[in-house]
């Protein structure tokens, strides 16, 4: 069992962990005509923007409440007010939803009393959702911006079912965590409808963020799931969450709607998607169809090839809770070692790692560790490519945000066939780094006393 | 008054901005930026326009005091490049929590101090403030001065918080930091007749470097470059240097004016970008030395370099102006580069839209300036939709720009080449404007754009995304020229300030009621031009067409 610390030093040098306004925003962004809006000082906004523009090399909608230091002191309603009919009136908003940041959570602002004052003042907003969430900079990261937005879009979206409803058997909600690309989902739709199945994605980056030219143009986003599908998610007749960040959400639903939910930590690797199946083959009552059956096949055989280039490997890696358990897990699963593990925050599946420590903490710590303990793998997100260039050492790209490759978006780590290729996609880089790093030369083996020099197994 | 507020007033008082002579004191107080528009702002803050002024030097640790957003979210995020150290690239961040706001974080931020240098050893920290330190009160000067004094580096504290304004604020806050507590701390190990500063040239993608040969090979020394590629002890020293040039931005204009004022260093204004202005900069350079005493010979030795390189830049584009032949650009960027930028395209061959300039005399220079950047104003303000129509409409073959505008270009299957700060190509000097005008051809010819446009097998041409929209702008405009009254209600809703949020009909209205004739005299009824003052041609344009009544009959007439 792996045991969390947070290291007790002052300065945080290269920083692993993102704030959760912005993770919250990201979840807004999965929702049809919506308009997230931050409130704090433009910087909060335009920050966050640069790093999402970066990641997907889209247009992304993203607002801000554009405090000034007065009005910062005296209090933000004015401008959120302000913020809400510009937006109201400009962009002609589904959903607009807000996030604090660090520098009105100090201040206090009552963002939940300003919007009943703004909702009595303004009718014409009566048909605009307005949800909120508190998401302080100075607590927590991304990913639990993310889980508690998703909490209070079931909480303030979701319609409670009258006591005589009929659910529709076909119908699954589905509640992936922010690890997830855009890819994952739309890989996750098809699975989930080749079973007969009609998903509900709460939220759903694929219609949004998976780069595609959109029918019409808007100022939001240009995709996601619609509000109205959201209300009627209670009719469902399962919840699958995807990500420990997922359970409170998923319990959120049950406790509204009833619907009862399955929680799926991960879905990569091969016995998280036989569970996966299986699952979807109880609920549909349908065998799992053949292409399936095919995939696992050639998932087994990719990890036949790729285990003598995987196994023995000593990974570094840098992620956010579940993205770290699930890329850690199956890379463990396939015989590496996880000899470095860093994250961002609190979870209940970081003590599953297959490690004696998990670090709540930097990326300085990772390289640091990764060093020290002669890693020949590193995983994080793009910010880790410093690093990676002083260990010189294999690097592969994995989480938000990821700048400075393309297709970030449409990344694969679910399912058989997505679980496959990310296997290739690891082998290969292995190859390569050894084909350009640690090719055999005359002299690789020889030594100054008599023999091969044996070097004493670093096992951690 | 606070220091930072002092200092904020000093700033927005600044005499060497020519935008700044034409304000009343009362406009002076209120600040040279635009107002920011809560739901409706783009754009930095002000530790972020600190931020990106100071962390080009390359030797300094950067150290963020705030919580996770400010460097999380943004650390290593510029293109610029260094020739030596990588520690400006190391994100350094209090990565203040909950119990610090409470307690306050001065400790943790003295103790971070300790950290870096105990473990990294930079010759210099910059310590920037944040608007959450800032609003619990965390005194980071104190801090810095008691950080230098115990440790025995210079710490300098970097007063920018976020909430003050926006980013070109920030900029000039970064400036009065280096002349606080940077310049002319340290004598230079020597100096030279030949020894100049840039002020405001962050070396983005290695841009620096284009220029750099020519001042080696004329012997002009870059004491300090303000920020690129520079190092601590080179701004410490720049003092010394006989000459500035302030490129292409007025960011540091601050920097610039105060450094004549305190040590004597005349500068000028200039750029390099695009092949007259390369050659008007060096010549400039060269008589300001030779003004302080640098021998006659250099402007001979300038004269000949300009000549060789202009040749050499002017016989690589030759080839492609047969290729750019009718094609059409449509270049949007505020900014000051603009100018330059148009001077080079239309010597390749280019042909602009959206400006009717054509020669390049100093009116036209000025006026080209205005309208890009009324148009840089106007494409904040647009919806995607009415952008896409823009561009329709401008029938332009490339589009140029900065910003948001990217993605409405490429997926309406435009050619677009980024120039804004996040490019990926360095466009300075005469091998940059070479390196700008082949990027524009492989975008131009590229073959993949002819496929784009088919449309897809199972859709007509009228189904693309495309014709919709311009179907239903069209639609609107159709049932706005059947319905008088919302044509006008539409015509007089056309914004005119961007920054004030000034419409039409509010402008019409005030001359009219109040016999206006000038644009001051609108200003002071609308608030119009109040702000950038981009939009001043268009309120003159505005009282051109107005016929300029008696005030009191038309009172009269409207009631």
């Amino acid at each position: 069992m792996a045991i969390v610390t947070t290291p007790k030093k002052a300065c945080a040098v290269n920083p692993l962990k993102m704030s959760q306004p912005i993770g919250g925003a990201f979840a807004f962004m999965g929702l049809r005509g919506a308009m997230p809006l931050l409130h704090g000082s433009q910087g909060c906004t335009s920050f966050g923007l640069t790093l999402f523009v970066r990641h997907f090399k889209e247009a992304v909608p993203l607002q801000t409440t554009a405090m000034s230091e007065v009005a910062t002191v005296l209090g933000g309603y004015e401008n959120v007010e302000q913020a809400i009919l510009n937006i109201y009136n400009r962009t002609k908003p589904e959903i607009i939803g807000i996030c604090s940041t660090g520098v009105t959570e100090t201040k206090g602002d009552d963002v939940d009393g300003f919007i009943r004052l703004i909702r009595e003042k303004h009718p014409q907003l009566a048909r605009v959702p307005l949800v909120y969430v508190s998401t302080p900079d100075f607590k927590d990261a991304f990913q639990d911006g993310w889980e508690k937005t998703v909490v209070r879009m079931v909480e303030g979206l979701v319609e409670t079912p009258a006591a005589d409803v009929v659910r529709d058997p076909a119908r699954v909600n589905v509640l992936p965590g922010c690890h997830l690309t855009p890819g994952d989902l739309d890989e996750i739709r098809t699975i989930v409808e080749d079973f007969g199945l009609k998903p509900s994605f709460l939220p759903d980056l694929a219609g949004s963020l998976d780069g595609h030219i959109p029918d019409e143009f808007t100022p939001t986003t240009i995709g996601g799931i619609g509000v109205d599908e959201i209300a009627t998610m209670g009719q469902a007749s399962w919840t699958i969450a995807i990500g420990a960040q997922m359970q409170r959400a998923a319990e959120t639903m049950q406790a509204r709607t009833g619907v009862p939910f399955r929680l799926f930590e991960r879905l990569c690797g091969l016995l998280p998607n036989d569970q996966f199946m299986s699952f979807l083959s109880e609920i549909s009552g349908r065998p799992v169809p053949l292409k399936y059956r095919r995939q696992r096949g050639q998932l087994a055989d990719a990890m036949l090839d790729a285990h003598f280039h995987i196994g023995g490997r000593r990974l570094a890696i840098g992620a956010e809770p579940d993205l770290l358990f699930d890329l850690s897990s199956m890379l463990h699963e396939m015989g590496a070692q996880v000899a470095a593990a860093v994250t961002t925050t609190q979870s209940p599946v970081l003590e599953r790692i297959k490690i004696d420590e998990v670090l709540i903490s930097d990326l300085e710590d990772l390289e640091e560790r990764a060093k020290a303990r002669d890693c020949d793998l590193l995983i994080t997100h793009s910010h880790g490519r410093q690093a990676a260039a002083r260990l010189n050492i294999p690097f592969y790209r994995a989480g938000f945000p990821m700048f400075d490759r393309l297709g970030a978006g449409h990344l694969l780590s679910v399912g058989y066939r997505g679980t496959r290729n990310l296997i290739f996609d690891i082998a290969n880089l292995v190859i390569a780094d050894r084909e350009q790093n640690h090719q055999p030369t005359l002299d690789s083996w020889r030594t100054t006393d008599a023999g091969l020099q044996v070097r004493p197994p670093q096992l951690h | 008054m606070s220091s930072l507020s002092a200092t904020i007033q000093d700033v927005f008082n600044e005499p060497g901005c020519g935008k700044n002579a034409n304000k009343t004191e009362a406009e002076r107080k209120k600040g040279c930026t635009k107002q920011l528009q809560p739901g409706g702002a783009a754009g930095g803050c002000a530790f972020d326009g600190a931020k990106i002024a100071l962390q080009p030097f390359t030797d300094v640790a950067h150290l963020v005091h705030g919580p996770i957003a400010c460097e999380g979210n943004s650390w290593d995020n510029r293109g610029a490049a260094s020739s030596g150290s990588s520690i400006w690239r190391t994100g350094f961040t209090t990565d203040m929590n909950e119990t610090d706001i409470v307690f306050g974080g001065e400790k943790r931020l003295y103790k971070a101090i300790k950290e870096i240098i105990e473990k990294y050893d930079p010759p210099a920290i910059f310590v920037y403030q944040t608007c959450v330190p800032a609003m619990i009160g965390d005194d980071i000067n104190a801090v810095c001065k008691a950080a230098s004094q115990k440790l025995g580096k210079p710490v300098i504290p970097v007063n920018s918080p976020g909430f003050v304004g926006p980013k070109n604020l920030g900029n000039k806050l970064a400036g009065e930091a280096l002349l606080d507590h940077v310049i002319g701390t340290v004598e230079p190990d020597y100096t030279t007749p030949y020894d100049i500063n840039l002020i405001g040239e962050y070396n983005l993608s290695g841009e620096l470097w284009q220029v750099k040969p020519l001042f080696d090979e004329l012997g002009i020394r870059i004491l300090s470059c303000i920020s690129g590629d520079g190092k601590y002890r080179e701004v410490a020293s720049s003092h010394r240097a006989r000459a500035a040039m302030m490129v292409c931005s007025k960011a540091m204009i601050n920097v610039a004016r105060k450094m004549e004022e305190r040590y004597g260093i005349p500068f000028f204004e200039g750029s390099f970008y695009g092949i007259q202005d390369s050659s008007d900069s060096l010549r400039e350079i060269a008589r300001l030395l030779i003004e302080r005493g640098a021998p006659a010979e250099l402007m001979e030795r300038t004269e000949a370099v300009i000549a060789r390189e202009e040749a050499r830049a002017w016989a690589a584009i030759e080839p492609y102006k047969p290729r750019f032949n009718g094609k059409k650009v449509l270049l949007i960027t505020g900014g000051v580069k603009s100018w330059s930028v148009v001077a080079a395209l239309q010597e390749a061959g280019l042909e602009l839209v959206g400006t009717s300039v054509k020669k390049s005399t100093r009116e036209d220079k000025e006026r080209i300036k205005e309208l890009m950047g009324q148009d840089a104003h106007m494409i904040d303000d647009m919806t995607p939709r009415e952008m896409y129509k823009m561009l329709k409409d401008a029938k332009a073959d490339i589009m140029l720009s900065g910003g948001k505008s990217q993605f409405v270009a490429l997926k309406a299957a435009m050619p677009w080449l980024d120039i804004n700060q996040e490019r990926c190509h360095a466009y300075m000097g005469y091998v940059g404007m070479v390196k700008l005008v082949e990027e524009i051809d492989k975008a131009l010819f590229n073959p993949m754009w002819q496929q784009l446009r088919t449309p897809a097998p199972w859709d007509n041409d009228g189904d693309s995304w495309q014709a919709k929209a311009m179907a239903q702008m069209d639609a609107q405009a159709a049932e706005i020229a059947a319905d008088p009254v919302l044509a006008e209600t539409n015509r007089r809703a056309k914004r005119i300030c961007f920054c004030k949020q000034v419409d039409l009909g509010t402008i019409e209205d005030a001359i009219r009621r109040h016999g206006l004739a000038s644009v001051d005299a609108v200003k002071q009824h609308t608030n119009a031009s109040g702000g950038c003052g981009a939009c001043k041609g268009r309120v003159e344009d505005i009282l051109a067409a107005m016929p300029i009544p008696e005030p009191t009959t038309m009172l009269q007439a409207a009631e």
